[in-house]
């Protein structure tokens, strides 16, 4: 073995380097408030060990994206696991930057010769943020879609730059351009650079030394093993944290992104809920203040932070207005947090969904499951492309302007079946679906009107879903909903105001253990189907 | 020492380096450890196999291998998709039949049936096989590789691979 270590020093000097590394002097009055800086590091790891992880079995593109992130939850062992890591760990990792930047800022660390130490340090919180919110969009869930939306738009809204800064991220619809702009930067482009200005920020720590407190005086120590110890335990005690957090808290995974879903509230993740609120205070005209101007000078200010307080390393202890000013921001951040947490309504994870109004429903809210049902096959047959909706002229007729004698299915299916036998010359081919699929094409096709057409043409994906899977799982045969379907069960109108969805999913699941005497077998429905046909149904009026 | 100066005493160093191998070694297992379970073990299984109605036992002729195609549902990873499969029937006498799958187990190639060879025969290597898969020559390593396989009213169906010996 020491043969070996003596080859290897001698052609590579590792042994050597490490030594330097590991033996530098630093000031005896070094210890536990500086181990935040190796704890960064650490946590910058453990992000790039998972992200990679999270890759071998990750489809990056919005076709597969959520049904990848989806697998690697439920099927491949350990998987959740490995994403919670990756996911808490990310906000482990942005509370231990914003920490370790607090401390060299109370400490005063950033005063000469640390000036660029400091501003290295400052465009690495500024990257920690860009992983943030590049990694956001990639699980390609309602959460991630809506909160990208928000992100993109105040980007658009930036003086001057705006644009170049949409054509940048992809363009103003989110979709797979935008998409392989926000991979590429999480994955390919910010890890390397974020290695490089690790380097180089722990080059300039070393080539300064680690700031002494102002009157220590005493003999310095080294690196390797006390510090070294206490960096190692607020490592393994942060890892701790996050690994009890993987694998005990709920992993955020919502449905498919649905760009038809308007009842969704987008939210950014919780450290971008102070810049969010702050919007708020912002209207019109003014916008643009809240969105890039105040960030934009919160940023320029942390740049300028050496520069601003040039004087003398004093004791922490004499740091009033240094202290007084991180208690005021983190004060602000805490209470702006604080405002958007308590804001925001709450999305549609029990009950009602809060964008529902009884007094303002949407159109399909108004259909029956076997109408809307028909949407599906509506959209799965591309009627549209003849039969293109308001205002627009098309091959096939205009839908709502149909002659009294051919509005009821008795006319429609066999023109369904075979469109030239039913009207001679017509151009249409034939719809190959089973009846009761083509039953349900006409009856959402005898619904439409010129008013209520395009609403009903935009009906959210999961509603629609939810009421085909409620037509194929012939709940009509026990329940009634708007009007249609037997009596044996209770009727599931308004089924919203009564339960929230983790009740309804369990009701599916186990139909006895949330209802004592229910004669309704139990479904099994994957995760996907559970959120259609939930959703759907707590939207129902 | 010069090192008890700067780090305190021998037991307060062995104390440090304790932990610190101690933490570091619990931290890369408790990485490491589900990494490696999510890397090398298999996924969940779905769905168990399914028959897929491959051929009309009428149209095989009696000991003359044919190659048939059906379409199957595959589970790759996130994706479940259709795609064409083929395999060799051959059916012995009373009906039984037996169905192989269409690669070679040297290197995987696909092989075929010479009729005056009395042989399968692999285009890569020369491995050559009899009409009940096993190995007549070349490099193959095993036998056929079979699918399970039934008759019922008169169709072929076709299961999952069998586990070769």
């Amino acid at each position: 073995m020491r043969r070996l270590l003596d080859w290897l020093e001698h052609r590579t000097g590792l042994e050597t380097a490490v030594k330097n590394f590991l033996y530098e002097d630093i000031p005896a009055s070094s210890g536990w408030h500086q181990i935040i800086g190796s704890m960064a590091v650490f946590f910058f790891l453990i992000q790039g060990v998972t992200g990679a992880l999270l890759a071998f079995n990750y489809a990056p593109t919005p076709g597969d994206a959520y049904n990848s992130v989806r697998y690697i939850m439920t099927e491949l062992t350990g998987g959740r696991l490995i994403r919670g890591l990756h996911h808490w760990g990310a906000s482990m990792m942005i509370v231990v930057v914003v920490l370790h930047m607090l401390q060299v800022f109370l400490f005063g660390a950033y005063k000469k010769p640390r000036e660029a130490t400091w501003m290295m340090g400052v465009v690495l919180l500024l990257i920690t943020l860009g992983f943030g919110l590049t990694g956001y969009l990639l699980p390609w869930d309602n959460r991630a879609y809506w909160g990208t939306v928000v992100t993109t738009r105040i980007a658009a809204g930036a003086p001057l730059l705006g644009p170049y800064l949409v054509r940048l991220l992809g363009g103003e619809g989110i979709g797979v351009v935008t998409f392989a702009r926000f991979f590429a930067l999480h994955v390919v482009l910010l890890p390397p650079l974020t290695l490089i200005l690790i380097g180089i920020h722990i080059y300039l720590v070393r080539k300064h030394g680690v700031a002494p407190a102002a009157d220590d005086t005493a003999p310095k120590q080294k690196f390797y093993p006390a510090q070294v110890f206490k960096d190692t335990v607020g490592c393994a005690i942060a890892f701790l944290i996050l690994f009890l957090m993987a694998a005990f808290v709920d992993l955020p995974l919502e449905k498919l992104a649905d760009p038809t879903d308007t009842s969704y509230i987008p939210r950014p993740e919780w450290y971008f809920l102070f810049l969010f609120q702050t919007l708020k205070a912002f209207k019109g005209p003014l916008e643009v203040v809240g969105s890039t101007v105040l960030p934009g000078i919160a940023v320029l200010f942390l740049f300028c932070v050496p520069f601003i307080d040039r004087g003398p390393m004093v004791r922490l202890g004499k740091r009033v207005f240094a202290i007084s000013f991180a208690a005021l921001a983190l004060l602000g951040w805490g209470g702006l947090t604080t405002a958007a947490i308590l804001t925001t309504p709450k999305n549609p994870v029990g009950g009602r969904s809060p964008s529902f109004n009884p007094a303002q429903l949407s159109d399909w809210q108004l259909l029956s499951p076997a109408e809307l049902a028909g949407l599906t096959y509506f959209r799965s047959e591309n009627c549209i492309a003849c039969h293109p909706g308001p205002g627009k002229k098309g091959v096939g007729p205009d839908l709502t302007q149909m002659p009294a004698n051919h509005r009821n299915p008795a006319w429609m299916v066999p023109h369904f079946k075979a469109p030239a036998e039913v009207v001679p010359g017509s151009a249409m081919p034939p719809v190959r679906l089973k009846d009761s699929e083509l039953n349900a094409l006409s009856l959402f096709v005898l619904r439409l009107t010129p008013e209520n057409e395009m609403d009903l043409l935009s009906a959210p994906v999961y509603a629609v879903k939810g009421a085909t899977l409620y037509q194929d799982s012939h709940c009509s045969a026990c329940h009634q909903l708007r009007g249609n379907g037997m009596k044996i069960g209770p009727a599931l109108d308004g089924v919203g105001d009564r339960h929230d969805r983790a009740w309804l999913e369990q009701h599916f699941k186990d139909p006895k253990s949330v209802s004592k005497d229910s004669k309704m077998p139990a479904y099994r429905f994957d995760a996907e189907q559970m959120d259609a046909i939930c959703n759907y149904l707590l939207q129902m009026p | 020492m010069k090192e008890t100066e700067q780090t305190g005493a021998p037991t307060r160093r062995s104390f440090y380096l304790g932990f610190i191998y101690g933490l570091w070694g619990a931290i890369t297992a408790a990485v490491a450890i589900p990494a490696g379970v999510y890397l090398f073990f298999p996924p969940n299984a779905r769905k168990g196999a399914e028959w897929i109605d491959a051929s009309d036992l009428g149209s095989i002729p009696q000991d003359v291998p044919t190659e048939v195609s059906f379409q199957r549902k595959r589970v790759d990873g996130w994706k479940v998709t259709s795609e064409k499969a083929t395999a060799w029937i051959v059916r012995r006498p009373e009906d039984k039949v037996v169905a192989f799958a269409p690669q070679c187990t040297h290197l995987g190639c696909a092989y075929h049936w010479e009729a005056q060879d009395h042989a399968f025969v692999c285009p890569c290597h020369n491995s050559e096989f009899s009409a009940d898969g096993v190995v007549l020559g070349g490099p193959a390593p095993r036998p056929l590789d079979r699918y399970q396989v039934k008759v019922e009213d008169g169709r072929i169906k076709i299961g999952s691979l069998e586990p070769h010996a």
